[in-house]
């Protein structure tokens, strides 16, 4: 096998062979990674992966939330206490904050007009003294209690208390349901 | 004795045709005129060779499939070519949205366009029911067709996200309350919905992380309630993202027909 291996080389004919150079005996090369380190390179580099991939994944998933929303604030000011009559249900605020503002004899509530149905968005209907919703006809009193159709709880009230400069304050990430106790409490009725 | 058909002009022009380097690099085989051929036809195109190169006699039988499953495909095209011409005309933005689709009814040449979509639309729901229903009633779910069947599963969830996404982007008040309406079942998802079970468990002290501007609604709506974010986002997905994934996961749904052994025979 050797031989023929030799005699594959192209040989010049004719000329004087020139001094073949000495095989060097091939010493091993010394590798540019060590055994010890490429092992240990592995769980490294897996780990790195595996962060890079993770944490691309978590921020496409935050990608999703935006930081600025145009939408209307959460919390508002409704004007002075004496803009209100008694016994009327305010609609003024419903189309821009989705909130009825009561105004009873002994104070204010807030109403977040909300179906507790399925989120539509009743109307008052003064003339009936009710709040009727116009996707499956739930209707609710004036106190947002629910009494037909298929909603199954009351309408959810909205913090309202007097800000510094002597207007009312309504803030709907403050929600209070009436089936857990909760419009006892002092934030969601103002006391006139 | 064989005996040569004679040479007329049109076969001559056709011997020409067929004999041009253009032809032979498109077609890489001759005529469909014998088995090996007609083999050769399906498993040479991209598109043809997820079809099974020869079926049971069954399979063409009406009875026995309906032809939901290809009923199904071909009103996904007809939705994709209407909707893609839609496109040209909708604006998916509060402001624009309603009345560019009045326009495309009463200014649009052409007004049936967007009916044959949303018809086209009603017509793929019944046929993919109807197709799982056919596969169900003859035990086509059975292995080897088990993960077939589940590749159909999610493409039958993909196409009624579809309609729910189409849904919206008319922009009138059916579509506004219709989608606030079903978007409201995301509140109740567990640990991601902010009504969901297990949400509270997910605070840190007082802070909750699942409140209503961080949970599963809001990032399909893109805010608190259906407003211009969710308009664009539900364009987006009916227009890009589902249909994307539906065509990858029908190839492979058609795919696998041909790997699992065909159209299941008659029981």
């Amino acid at each position: 096998m050797a031989d023929e291996k030799d005699s594959a080389q192209p040989q010049v004919q004719g000329t004087p062979p020139a001094a073949p150079p000495q095989p060097v005996p091939a010493a091993a090369p010394k590798p540019d990674v060590s055994r010890r380190a490429f092992v240990w390179s592995l769980p490294v580099g897996w780990a790195a992966f595996s962060a890079a991939c993770a944490s691309s994944l978590i921020a496409t998933g935050r990608f999703l939330f935006p930081n600025v929303l145009f939408e209307p604030p959460q919390a508002f000011k409704a004007g002075f206490p004496s803009e209100f009559n008694v016994g009327e249900v305010d609609v003024r605020f419903k189309d821009a904050f989705g909130v009825w503002i009561v105004r009873e004899g002994e104070g204010f509530y807030a109403l977040i007009a909300v179906c507790t149905h399925l989120g539509c968005s009743p109307n008052w209907l003064s003339a009936e003294n009710k709040f009727k919703c116009p996707c499956h006809g739930s209707g609710f009193y004036r106190t947002g209690i629910n009494f037909e159709g298929p909603a199954p709880r009351p309408l959810e009230r909205a913090r309202i208390v007097l800000a510094d400069d002597g207007q009312i304050l309504v803030d709907k990430s403050v929600k209070f349901q009436q089936e857990k106790g909760e419009w006892t409490n002092p934030e969601a009725f103002l006391k006139a | 004795m064989a005996t040569k058909p004679p040479e007329t002009f049109l076969s001559r022009t056709w011997d020409y045709i067929t004999d041009t380097q253009i032809w032979r690099s498109i077609f890489r085989h001759g005529m469909p005129s014998n088995s090996r051929n007609r083999a050769l036809a399906v498993m040479s195109n991209v598109f043809l060779h997820l079809h099974p190169v020869k079926i049971r006699k069954s399979g063409v039988r009406l009875k026995f499939t309906w032809c939901m499953g290809g009923l199904t495909f071909f009103l996904f095209l007809v939705e994709t070519f209407t909707g893609l011409l839609l496109m040209f005309y909708y604006r998916p933005t509060v402001a624009y949205a309603y009345m560019d689709i009045i326009d495309l009814a009463e200014q649009v040449p052409l007004g049936i366009m967007r009916e044959i979509h949303r018809w086209g639309a009603h017509a793929m729901v019944i046929t993919v029911w109807l197709h799982m229903f056919r596969v169900f009633m003859t035990g086509s779910y059975k292995p080897p067709r088990e993960f077939n069947w589940n590749v159909g599963v999610i493409l039958l969830v993909l196409t009624l996200l579809l309609s729910f996404t189409g849904y919206l982007l008319p922009w009138d008040q059916l579509a506004i309350w219709a989608i606030t309406v079903g978007s409201n079942m995301a509140r109740a998802t567990p640990l991601l919905g902010h009504e969901g079970p297990g949400a509270q468990l997910l605070a840190l002290g007082d802070v909750k992380m699942v409140h209503a501007g961080s949970d599963a609604r809001f990032a399909l709506l893109g805010g608190r309630f259906v407003g211009e974010g969710a308009l664009l986002r539900f364009y987006v997905l009916h227009c890009v993202g589902i249909p994307l994934v539906a065509g990858i996961l029908m190839a492979v749904h058609f795919w696998r027909v041909r790997k699992d052994g065909g159209i299941s025979g008659p029981m």
